[in-house]
C-alpha cells in the first residue's frame, strides 16, 4: 500500500462520515450510523488480526463485554469518572488478552477458533451469572458519559443520537488511522509475513509467537472500545454484548467486508448492520436472506466486497 | 456518487412508513430469537387486535397504523428500532418488550422522547421506581413468588427447593423469590441453576433431593427448561409437590410433559388458562374467551400467558386514547395513568401515578394440572 | 452412592447426545478439512421432519425414516451450493460459509415449520430404570446405544472399507486422491450425505429427551464442535470419548460443585486439554505445508 492509498482510504472513510448526516431525513438515521462506526471499530481490530495476521477469533465479543461492562461498574464501584472507564476496559481486555493469548495463539485453525470460542463463553457466562455485580441477564444501567452535557454548557446543542454519531465516527476514524498505520510498519509486514507462511516467516527471522500476540492484544483492545462505546451510546448493558453470536457477527462483518482492508471492514459492518434495518419489511425472512448472503459472498467474492470491488475496477481503468 | 447511495439508503430505511394513517402505533417485541417463545403469540396477538379494532372502525373512526418490529430479544436492537418508532415513524405511544433487557432498552428511549409505553415485560424494575411514561401489564415475578408461597404456607410448607433458568426471566424470579421468602416464612435450602438449553437436570434434582428438610420444589423459567425439569422431577420420583412459575402457564406445556408427568403440577397462572372453566358471573369471562376464540380462529392454537399481556397491552392502550383528549403523547399517558378497573385476560387493572402496573397477586390463580386439565384451587 | 450414579447416568445421556452431534462433524472433516457448523442444524431438522411427519398422521418409525433421508439430501445439496463452490478457501470463509448455511436453514425452518417447542413420544414408554436407586429413562438407553452403533459403523467404515479409505485419502490429499482413480466429488456428497443422515438420526433420537425447536442448532453445534475439538477432530474414537466426557464434566460439576458454572468448567478444562495437546486428546499432529 502505498502513502497516498492510506491517505485516500482515510480521507474517504472521514468524508462519508462528515457529509451523510446532510442526507438524513431523521434522526433515526443517526442511530443507525453511531451503530455502524461502533461495529466497524471492532472489525478494524478484527482485520489486523485476521487480515494481518491470519489468525482467527470467535471470542472476540468477551473483550467487546469486557469493555461495556468496565462502562457500567466502574464509575459505581471505582468512582472512576465515566469517560475514563473506556480506558480501564481497554486495559483489563489488553492484558487478559497478553495473558490467554501465549498458549491460545499456539493453536491453529479450528483448534485456535474452539479455544477463542470457550474464551468469549467463559466471559459472557461470568457476566450472566455473577448476578449481584452484573445484574445478571436482564443486564444493567451505564452511567452517562457526561461529555454531551459539557458541550451543551459550550454553546453547542446536540441530540443523544448527533453526539454518539459524531463521537463514534471520530473514533472509527482514529482506530482505522492506527489500523493503516500499522499495516505499513515493521510490525505489520511481519504480521502480514506469517499470514502467508509462519515457517516462513520464522526462517527470515520473525518472533512469530510475539506478532500473534501483538495482533491479538490489539484487536481486543478495540473491541473492548467498541464495546464501551456500545455501552455508553445505550445507556443500558446485557451480556448479549459479550455473546458467541455477537463473535461471530463481527468476524463475518470482517470477512464480508474484505478481512484485509480497513474500509472493507467498515463496509461489512454497514451492510450487516443495515440489513435487519432494510428488512423489517420482511422480518420473517431475515435469517433466510442474511444466510444466504453469507454464502453468496464467501463464494462469488472470497476476497470480500471491497477488495473483490476495487480489483474489478482497477480491471477496467487500466 | 455519495449522493445517490445516501438516497437509496434513505428511501430502503424509510420503506415501512409508506403505510400513512391516522393514529400510528408502534411495537417491537422478541417474534425471533432465544425469547421467540415469549414474542412470537405477542407479535401475532398485537397484529390481530388492531386489525380487528380497525374492521371495527377504528378510534373514534381513525384507523390505526401498526409499526410492528422484531428486535431478536437483543436490547442493543431494541433501542435502535425504538429510536426508528419515535423519530423516524413518529409513533404516538410503544408496546413492546418481551424481555426485561429489550425493555429496559426501549424504556429509556420512551422516557426521554416522552412516548407512552407499555412493557411486556416481567421485571418489578421496570415501574419500581415508577417512571413517568412507561407501564406494564405482567405481573411482576415478586408477585408470582408472593402467590406461589402463601400457597404452600397453606399446605404447611416452609422449607423448599428452588431450581432456576439462567435465562433473564429465571435469574430474575429466583433472585425475588429469595428475597421474599424470608417474609412468607419460607427457607430456600437448596438453589440450582440450568443452562436455558440444557438436556437433563437430574444432577441438580438429586442434590435437591439430597437436601434434607426439603418439602417442595420450586422451578422458576420459561420455555424448554421447565419442560425437561418436571420430566426428570418425575423420573427421579419424587413424592413432594413441584411449584411452577407463570412462565409456563400455558397448554403447550402439559402436552410437551405428557399427562403423566405434569400431574400436581402447581403454578400461579390467570384466567387465560381456564378460560371455559370460568364461571359466568366471573368478571374476566367475556374478555378472556372473546380473546381465546379470536386467536384459535386465526392461529389454529391456544394463547399463552405472554400473548395474554401484548392483548391487554393493546386493550390499554385503546382504552387510553378513547379516552384522551387528543391523539397525542402526553394526553394518552394521561389517560392511561387514569386508567381505573379496566379488565384484562391477566387482571383488572388499575393504574395511578403511584403504580404503573396495576395489578396485584390476587389476580393470579393457583391452578394444579389434572388427569383433565387445569383445575382452579384457590 | 446413588446420587453419584445419578450423575454419571444424567453425565452419559448428554455426553451420548454430544457424541451423536461429534460424530457427524468427524465424516465431512475427514473428507474436506471443513468443520460444518450447520451440523447442529441437521439434528433440528431430524426432530423437528419427525414431529411434523408423525403429526401429520404418519408411523413414528416412518416418520423418522423419512426425516433422516430428508435430511441426508439437504446435506447433499448443502455441499454442491455452497461448499463444492468454494473449494480451497480458508479456514474462516468454509467458516463463514457453514454459520450462513445454519442461519439459513434455521431461518427457513422457522418458516417451514414454526417457533414452537415439540415432542413425539419415546420410543419405549416413560417409565424410568431402576438400578441401585438411581434412575435412567430408556429413551437415554437409545441415545447411548445410538450413538456407539454409529460409532462402530464410522470407525468400520473408514478403518475397513475401501470407501472410507477413499475418503480419507481425499482429505489428505485431494490431487492424489483423483490420481489414483477417486472419485472426490462422489467422496464428497457421500460424507456430507452421511454426516446429515448422522446428525439426523441423533435428532430423532434425542427429541424425546431434550424437545426440539427450530433454534435448538446452535447450542448442540457448539457442545458437539466443543467435544470433537476435546476429542481430536476427524477421530471417529475422539468424538465418542470428547463428548462423553464433556457430558459427565458438567453432570458431576453440578452435582458436585455448582450448577451455575458447570459450562464453564467444561471449557476451562478444553482449554487446558488444547493446551497440553493441541490437537486434542485423540487428534494426530500435523506439520504445516509450506
Amino acid at each position: 500500500m502505498t502513502w497516498r492509498n492510506k491517505w485516500l482510504q482515510l480521507a474517504i472513510l472521514a468524508i462519508a462520515i462528515a457529509v451523510l448526516p446532510l442526507f438524513f431525513p431523521s434522526g433515526y438515521y443517526y442511530r443507525v450510523g453511531a451503530l455502524i462506526f461502533v461495529n466497524a471499530l471492532a472489525v478494524v481490530g478484527l482485520v489486523i488480526l485476521i487480515g494481518y495476521a491470519g489468525q482467527i477469533s470467535l471470542g472476540h465479543a468477551g473483550f467487546a463485554g469486557i469493555g461495556a461492562y468496565a462502562c457500567a461498574l466502574a464509575p459505581e464501584h471505582l468512582g472512576l469518572h465515566p469517560a475514563l472507564s473506556p480506558v480501564l476496559g481497554a486495559v483489563v481486555s489488553g492484558v487478559l488478552a497478553l495473558l490467554i493469548g501465549r498458549p491460545i495463539l499456539r493453536l491453529k485453525g479450528y483448534y485456535l477458533a474452539v479455544a477463542t470460542l470457550g474464551f468469549g463463553i467463559l466471559v459472557s457466562m461470568v457476566l450472566t451469572n455473577e448476578r449481584a455485580l452484573t445484574g445478571g441477564p436482564d443486564g444493567m444501567q451505564v452511567a452517562d458519559l457526561g461529555l454531551r452535557a459539557v458541550l451543551r454548557d459550550l454553546g453547542w446543542r446536540l441530540s443523544g443520537g448527533e453526539f454518539w454519531y459524531g463521537a463514534s465516527g471520530i473514533v472509527l476514524v482514529l482506530g482505522a488511522w492506527i489500523a493503516l498505520n500499522l499495516f505499513d510498519s515493521p510490525t505489520g509486514r511481519a504480521m502480514r509475513a506469517l499470514h502467508g507462511s509462519e515457517v516462513a516467516a520464522a526462517t527470515v527471522g520473525v518472533d512469530v509467537a510475539r506478532q500473534k500476540l501483538r495482533a491479538f492484544v490489539i484487536s481486543a483492545v478495540y473491541a473492548s472500545v467498541a464495546g464501551s462505546l456500545l455501552a455508553l451510546q445505550n445507556g443500558y448493558i446485557t451480556p448479549d454484548v459479550a455473546g458467541f453470536l455477537h463473535s461471530v457477527e463481527m468476524v463475518t462483518m470482517a470477512v464480508l467486508g474484505g478481512v484485509g482492508s480497513v474500509l472493507g471492514a467498515t463496509l461489512g459492518a454497514a451492510i450487516l448492520t443495515l440489513l435487519p434495518q432494510v428488512l423489517t419489511v420482511f422480518a420473517e425472512y431475515e435469517q433466510l436472506v442474511l444466510g444466504a448472503v453469507m454464502i453468496l459472498v464467501m463464494i462469488f467474492l472470497p476476497q470480500g466486497l471491497l477488495p473483490s470491488i476495487a480489483r474489478r475496477l482497477r480491471g477496467r481503468d487500466e | 456518487m455519495r449522493n445517490t447511495t445516501a438516497s437509496a439508503m434513505a428511501l430502503l430505511l424509510a420503506l415501512p412508513v409508506a403505510a400513512q394513517a391516522e393514529i400510528r402505533l408502534g411495537a417491537s417485541v422478541s417474534a425471533t430469537g432465544p425469547a421467540a417463545f415469549l414474542g412470537d403469540p405477542e407479535a401475532k396477538t398485537i397484529e390481530m387486535m388492531v386489525e380487528d379494532i380497525n374492521e371495527a372502525g377504528g378510534i373514534d373512526g381513525e384507523q390505526i397504523a401498526l409499526t410492528l418490529y422484531d428486535d431478536g430479544g437483543d436490547p442493543n436492537k431494541a433501542r435502535t428500532f425504538a429510536t426508528r418508532l419515535v423519530e423516524d415513524d413518529e409513533v404516538v405511544a410503544i408496546i413492546g418488550g418481551s424481555t426485561t433487557g429489550t425493555t429496559m432498552s426501549i424504556l429509556d428511549v420512551a422516557e426521554d422522547e416522552g412516548i407512552p409505553f407499555i412493557s411486556l415485560a416481567g421485571a418489578i424494575s421496570i415501574v419500581d421506581p415508577v417512571r413517568e411514561y412507561v407501564f406494564k401489564t405482567p405481573h411482576t415475578d415478586r408477585m408470582a413468588c408472593e402467590k406461589i408461597f402463601s400457597d404452600m404456607q397453606a399446605q404447611g410448607i416452609s422449607r423448599i427447593g428452588m431450581i432456576s433458568g439462567t435465562d433473564g426471566f429465571g435469574a430474575s424470579m429466583q433472585a425475588q423469590c429469595k428475597d421474599v421468602a424470608g417474609d412468607q416464612g419460607i427457607e430456600v435450602l437448596a438453589d440450582e441453576t440450568y443452562g436455558p438449553q440444557d438436556a437433563d437436570t437430574t444432577p441438580q434434582l438429586t442434590r435437591i433431593r439430597n437436601t434434607d428438610g426439603v418439602q417442595a420444589v420450586l422451578n422458576a423459567g420459561f420455555g424448554q427448561g421447565p419442560a425437561i425439569v418436571t420430566r426428570n422431577f418425575a423420573q427421579l420420583g419424587f413424592d413432594i409437590p413441584l411449584y411452577q412459575s407463570h412462565g409456563v402457564a400455558s397448554n403447550a406445556f402439559v402436552e410437551l410433559v405428557g399427562p403423566e408427568a405434569s400431574q400436581g403440577v402447581r403454578l400461579p397462572g390467570t384466567a387465560l388458562l381456564i378460560g371455559d372453566r370460568l364461571a359466568e358471573d366471573d368478571p374476566q369471562y367475556q374478555v378472556v374467551n372473546d380473546y381465546t376464540a379470536a386467536y384459535r380462529e386465526r392461529y389454529g392454537q391456544d394463547p399463552s400467558t405472554f400473548a395474554g399481556y401484548a392483548h391487554d397491552a393493546v386493550a390499554l392502550m385503546v382504552d387510553a386514547m378513547r379516552r384522551a383528549d387528543e391523539i397525542a403523547p402526553d394526553a394518552i399517558r394521561d389517560a392511561l395513568e387514569a386508567t381505573q378497573g379496566f379488565v384484562g385476560t391477566t387482571g383488572v387493572y388499575t393504574f395511578s401515578p403511584e403504580d404503573h402496573l396495576g395489578l396485584d397477586p390476587s389476580d393470579f390463580r393457583m391452578l394444579e394440572i389434572t388427569a383433565d386439565g387445569w383445575k382452579q384451587i384457590d | 452412592m446413588d446420587a453419584l450414579l445419578q450423575f454419571i447416568f444424567s453425565g452419559v445421556t448428554v455426553g451420548a447426545v454430544y457424541a451423536l452431534v461429534a460424530l457427524g462433524f468427524t465424516i465431512i472433516y475427514n473428507a474436506s478439512d471443513v468443520v460444518n457448523f450447520a451440523q447442529g442444524e441437521f439434528v433440528m431438522l431430524g426432530g423437528m421432519i419427525t414431529v411434523f411427519a408423525f403429526e401429520a398422521g404418519m408411523p413414528l418409525p416412518l416418520a423418522a425414516v423419512l426425516a433422516v433421508l430428508a435430511t441426508a439430501a439437504i446435506g447433499v445439496a448443502l455441499n454442491k451450493l455452497a461448499i463444492e463452490p468454494a473449494r480451497g478457501a480458508p479456514v474462516v470463509t468454509l467458516i463463514i460459509i457453514t454459520i450462513g448455511a445454519s442461519i439459513l436453514i434455521r431461518g427457513a425452518a422457522q418458516l417451514v415449520f414454526d417457533k414452537q417447542l415439540h415432542r413425539f413420544p419415546a420410543f419405549s414408554g416413560d417409565d424410568p430404570i431402576r438400578i441401585l436407586g438411581a434412575t435412567i429413562l430408556p429413551q437415554s438407553l437409545w441415545v447411548i446405544v445410538g450413538a456407539l452403533v454409529v460409532f462402530v459403523g464410522l470407525w468400520l467404515f473408514f478403518t475397513r472399507t475401501l470407501t472410507g479409505k477413499a475418503v480419507l485419502a481425499t482429505a489428505n490429499n485431494r490431487v492424489a486422491a483423483q490420481l489414483v482413480g477417486i472419485n472426490t466429488a462422489w467422496v464428497m456428497t457421500l460424507s456430507f450425505g452421511l454426516s446429515a443422515a448422522i446428525g439426523a438420526l441423533a435428532g430423532v433420537l434425542v427429541t424425546p429427551i431434550t424437545l426440539v425447536s427450530y433454534d435448538v442448532g446452535v447450542a448442540l453445534a457448539l457442545k458437539g464442535f466443543a467435544a470433537a475439538m476435546l476429542g481430536g477432530m476427524g477421530n471417529p474414537k475422539g468424538a465418542l470419548a470428547g463428548g462423553l466426557l464433556l457430558g459427565l464434566l458438567e453432570a458431576l460439576t453440578a452435582g458436585y460443585l455448582s450448577s451455575q458454572y458447570k459450562d464453564a468448567v467444561a471449557f476451562i478444562v478444553i482449554l487446558g486439554v488444547l493446551f497440553a495437546m493441541p490437537q486434542g486428546l485423540f487428534g494426530k499432529s500435523a506439520t504445516e505445508r509450506v
